[in-house]
Order: structure tokens, then sequence, then C-alpha cells
């Protein structure tokens, strides 16, 4: 099945949009989607949720003979596989140029940085060693797949643990996980890949595309990087000349992202880890049920507020009539739904609406102690009630790392509208009172 | 039956409820028995002499006996008459090929926009976003899609120009957009001034005077879908609060 193709009004509006550094959700430039990260009832098993994009990563290992060239070392595999249920772009078992890249940039980032050690996955030298393999299918296709894909896979790497093995002779013991605890893989570093995608000839730069900016954009910067600030890999497609300063840049903002993703990561790790030793609930299952389409949930989209203050006033001083308009539209027919006159708006501020920055909420319910906002809270404690029944249940692991956000390395425009907008919608209550409970 | 579905009218169905064709109890013996009659709408199936319920959804009712599921599906499937905005995906000798969202693409002549003649032809690009309504719209046949109304007026339709964005809501949003004296569409009304077309399909375009508030409209308009009345009007009020 054909995707659903781009509008040109869609491509407009997104450059438009870009040149005056608006994203469709609200984003700023060099805002991450909104990540979660949770675990599968078996070791190895992760899911990860980037924005809508949503992608699942098991591994799984097997005992099998060394490659000829390296007796000693265990045999790394990766696989990234596009259902046509993540889109309907994507064809059933059909090697598509995108799977290939994304495959190539996986083996790239994961096995060719050398960070997981390959010899301690060797059993008997020359006759078995372990073979790591991660499976990494994406489940829903919303942009940068590769971000999500490669914190998928190295998370579950990391999650993952093997059977534990003894050799008495010839003689190879694999024991189950009953008889002897499994044993994590051991792992270097952690690297992890930020894209960059870059709009009119590298003009303008966004961070974690979201899959109509990836449509528009003319260039990608992967760039692969550990926590210690090591590039592992990088890769630029799309036939844009970039300067030396722009890969510099877009290297300083990977790193911060990076670390921000590394103590995420870390983060989810260590409440899994506590969450089975507690013997809790903890696993697929348990991410799933709080996801009910009876709960009224939706995700808040941002829109981003930063430059409302300039606008404000500029448009009370230009507040005439409209350009004229498509006059066939005027004409309210079945099916056409006209909205005013199509004069400029006269009431002043165009301030957000439904939903502001998930940070910005924080800093709002951090210092601002307005009157405004205190009513604000109160309302919003009462409403969780009804979705929130499910959530209060969870597990450790589950409601912590679903509450991560990714904070923008360089906060630009620190003055913020200090004021809050008081534009919260109520499906944003749950999100926040969460948030008070955490403090 | 018709009393077991009245019952249920306004509660949430699930795929595979059913209501059963039973004889009334008492049956009057001076009046004279009338069959009763049920209209099924979409959701609602007849297999035999069981009544099912085939989407999940709210059970609507309307006099005298016609019942229907209200969904938030967000698949569409055309139906003749209903407009919809689709976007030209190809031009092939005088059609165009136009896809609306649906399982296959519709064929738009380029004869089918006001004042085009075999000589003047609509000036139309790939890409270009269409407001068109179904001429043909059956299973078995390839849609057909105008953009003129019977007596050869546009009444609307034709091609979107002039920039503005395209975005998708749910069948439900649409319905409830386009409903006489809509509550949304007033309440947006005292926001913003701006352009909105609704297609049937779920894909709404909205233009107004300034990038950031397309925007602000789009995003209200997409986390209206999830709301319920009160909800939004209380978003509403803040938004405009915020803005005034």
């Amino acid at each position: 099945m054909k995707d659903t193709p781009l509008s040109n009004c869609e491509r407009d509006f997104l450059l438009k949009a870009i040149e005056e550094k608006k994203r469709l959700d609200g984003r700023q430039t060099y805002d991450y989607r909104k990540l979660k990260i949770t675990f599968g009832t078996d070791y190895g098993c992760c899911f990860v949720d980037l924005g809508k994009t949503r992608v699942m990563a098991q591994v799984s290992c097997e005992l099998v003979a060394p490659k000829e060239n390296r007796p000693n070392e265990g045999i790394m595999f990766f696989n990234i596989e596009l259902s046509p249920m993540a889109s309907p772009a994507f064809e059933q078992s059909r090697q598509s140029e995108l799977s290939v890249k994304l495959n190539r940039q996986l083996e790239r980032c994961l096995r060719n940085s050398k960070c997981i050690d390959t010899e301690s996955l060797c059993v008997a030298s020359g006759e078995k060693v372990w073979q790591i393999r991660t499976d990494v299918h994406v489940l829903n296709h919303d942009g940068n797949l590769m971000d999500a894909a490669s914190i998928a896979a190295i998370t579950a790497l990391r999650h993952f643990r093997r059977p534990d093995v003894s050799i008495q002779g010839d003689e190879v013991t694999v024991y189950s996980p009953e008889e002897r605890d499994p044993i994590p893989l051991s792992i270097y570093h952690m690297p992890i890949t930020v894209s960059f995608s870059f709009f009119q000839q590298g003009t303008y730069l966004l961070v974690d595309p979201s899959e109509q900016e990836e449509r528009v954009m003319d260039g990608l910067l992967i760039i692969a990087m550990n926590k210690h600030r090591e590039i592992c890999s990088i890769q630029s497609s799309g036939g844009i000349m970039l300067l030396k300063e722009q890969v510099m840049r877009c290297s300083k903002i990977a790193s911060v992202k990076v670390s921000e993703i590394t103590d995420l990561i870390e983060k989810a790790l260590e409440n899994d880890k506590t969450a089975r030793k507690a013997g809790g609930r903890c696993g697929y299952a348990e991410s799933i049920t709080q996801e009910r389409i009876t709960a009224l949930k939706m995700d808040e989209t941002p829109v981003e507020v930063t430059d409302v203050k300039e606008t404000a006033s500029d448009i009370i001083q230009k507040a005439e009539p409209s350009p004229h308009k498509v006059p066939s539209l005027v004409v309210p027919v079945p099916g056409v739904g006209q909205v005013g006159q199509g004069l400029k708006n006269t009431w002043g501020l165009e301030e957000e609406d439904d939903d502001d920055e998930e940070e910005e909420e924080e800093e709002d319910t951090n210092d601002n102690g307005s009157a405004e906002q205190e009513e604000d809270l109160t309302v919003m404690e009462e409403e969780p009630h009804k979705t929130g029944e499910s959530r209060e249940a969870n597990v450790v692991e589950l409601s912590d790392s679903e509450e991560e956000e990714v904070i923008i390395l360089h906060p630009e425009t620190p003055d913020r509208t200090p004021k809050n907008t008081g534009s919260t919608s109520h499906q944003k209550g749950a999100a926040k009172s969460k948030k008070r409970q955490k403090k | 039956m018709v009393s077991g579905l009245k019952e249920k009218v306004g509660e949430v169905l699930l795929p595979g409820d059913e209501f059963c064709f039973e004889a009334e109890d008492t049956i009057s013996l001076t009046e004279q028995v009338k069959p009763e009659k049920v209209v099924c709408g979409p959701g609602l199936r007849r297999s035999g002499d069981r009544l099912l319920v085939c989407k999940s959804g709210v059970l609507r009712h309307k006099q005298p006996n016609t019942f229907w599921i209200d969904s938030q599906q967000r698949r569409y499937v055309p139906v003749k008459g209903e407009s919809v905005v689709g976007i030209v995906t190809a031009k092939s000798g005088d059609v165009f090929k136009v896809d609306f969202g649906g399982s296959e693409q519709a064929s738009l002549s380029y004869l089918a926009f006001e004042g085009a003649t075999k000589r003047n032809r609509p000036n139309v690009q790939v890409g270009d976003l269409v407001f068109a309504q179904f001429l043909i719209a059956n299973k078995d046949m390839e849609p057909e899609l105008v953009c003129i109304d019977g007596s050869g007026r546009a009444n609307g339709m034709g091609v979107l120009a002039g920039g503005g964005l395209l975005f998708r809501v749910s069948l439900g949003l649409v319905r409830r957009l386009l409903a006489p004296h809509s509550k949304i569409e007033s309440d947006l009304k005292q926001l913003f001034p701006c352009e909105l077309v609704v297609g049937m399909n779920g894909r709404v375009w909205v233009h107004s005077c300034s990038v950031q508030q397309t925007l602000i409209i789009a995003n209200l308009l997409q986390s209206c879908d999830t709301m319920t009345a009160a909800q939004r009007r209380e978003l509403f009020r803040r938004v405009q609060q915020g803005v005034l």
C-alpha cells in the first residue's frame, strides 16, 4: 500500500514554520520528543517510545561455532524489521532501502564501536561462542527511527542476561535461570545516535525530526556518540554540504543529548531492577494496561509560546483586514465550515493553546506562585481520578521512565513567558498531578 | 427489540454485542399489530434474527426508529455525495488521481471544475489539495470525485490554494464539526478568525493570518478529539483568557 502523499501545502507550511523557528508539535529546535523506555517481562526486551514512534528490541542468544578468523569472539547480530503495521509504506518481507540503511547504521553504531566485549562471549575457543542477536521491530513510524532503534537496542542489550555456562573437560553445561543466575553482557559504553535534519540547504537545523519533517528535509546527519563524548560513527546523507562549524555544533548538541538519554536509560534500568528484585509487577503487560482506550487520555502537544511577547504588540498595532482570500470558499456549503470572515485577529496576544511544554510546566509548578497557578493546580488535582485510577498501582519503573522528559540543552530563551498562560488542558491533569506527587 | 435498543441509547457498545428480534410478550387483540421497522445505520448489522454491533462506540437514536453507532474511527470509507479533502497524486490524461485516505485513489476529471472546458484546463498541480465531493462511491468501482455541484457551480469546492495547513482528525470530530449549529465551530469562531475546510474523510485544512495561529487552531482541534464538551469549553476559555 502506498503511503499518504505529502501535499504541497503541508510542505510549504512546514518550511515556513521552520523558518519562523516553529515546529508542528511545538518543540524547540533542539528538543527531543517525549522519550519513554519500558521493559518486557523477559530479560532483553525493551520498548522505546519517542513521541509516537514506537520500537521494540528483543535480544536473544544462542551457542554457535565462531567465525574462522575470530575463534575467540562471540558474534553480534543486528536486525531491524520494518513491519507494515508501523507505516503503510513499509512492505512485508522486502528489504527496502530504508531498512538496509537503518540496519547498517545500527551495526556501525553498536558493533563497530566495539561497545560490547565479544571475547567474554567465548565459551570454548574455536568451538562454541555465544551469538547475541538483537531484533528491533518498528511498531509505529513517526520519524527518527534511527534514534529510537539505537536507544532500544542498547537498552535491551544492557537489560539482557545470558545463561551461565560451565565447561568440564569437553562438556559444556548451560544452566537454567533457576540453577544459576543469568549473567549480564559486559558493555563498555553505550553509543546512542542523535539525528539532525537540515532544511533549506543547511540553513535550518532540527533535532529529532518527526515523520513529516523527515519528508521535507534536505539532508540528515546522524551522530553516534557515547557518554564520554566519543563519536562512534557519523553519517551524513541527503547530499548537502555541511560546514565544519555545523558539524562541530551538531556534535556538541549530540553530546548533551546523549548524556541525557544515557541517564534516562540508567534510571530506567535501575527502576526495572528494583521492581524485579522486589518481585513487583513488571514487564510488558504492565506497560500496556495504563494505555487504555477508555482512559480518555491524550498526550499533549506542546505549543511553543516563546515569541508571544513581540508578536502580541505587533498584532494589536497591525490589526487590519487580511488580504483577500479565495472567494469561492466564502460560500458556506455542506462541508465547508468557515469561521470568521478572514479578518486579522483583534484580541491581542496569540498565546499558546491547549498545552505548553512539559518543562515549562515544571517551571511553572516550581517558581510560579501566582494565585492563578494555584487554582490551576487544584483544578488539576481533581482530574486524574478519572484516568489515574489504574495508574496509581503502577510499577515503579513504568511511571518513572514515562515521566522522563528530555530537557533542552541550550535553554535559548530563558525569558519564557513568565505568566502562566493557564491554557493547560484537562487531559494534562494526570501527568501534572503525578509530577507533584513525585515532588 | 426496539425497546431493548432504546434502553441502550447513549451507552457504549462494543463489537459482538447483540440484540435479538423477540416477539412481544403481550399482543394486543384489539389493536392492529403493525410490524415495526428499524433502520440500522453505521456500526449495526443484521444477521438472521439478531442485530449485531460491529463498531465500538455510543449508540444513537433518531425518531422514529433509526439507530446507529457513533464511533471515533479514523478510516474513511467513501460515500456518495460526501465532500472530502484530497491530495492530487498524479495527472494521467484527462483525469487526476486523488488520494483521499481511503483504500484506493479516486479519479477526478479535469472537466469537473467550474468553468473548465477542453480548452480551458484547470490549473492543478500534483500535490495540490482539492475539496471535492463523491460522484461515484461504491465498493465495486473506482471512486470518482467532482468539484462542481449538479448545476455546474463550484459551490466552495475546488483547489485549496494560498497556504494553510492540512491535518487529520477522527471522523467523529469531523461529524461534530459539520453538524448544524456545531458547538465546536461556534466556540472556535469566537476565538480565531480563520478559514476552515473540513472533509468528511477526517482531513481538515485551516488557514489563518499567521503560522502561529494556524498551529494553535490545528492543535486545538486535534485535542478536541478526546474531550468532552465541558473540557473543551474550559480549554477554549483558557485560550481566550490567555489571548485577551
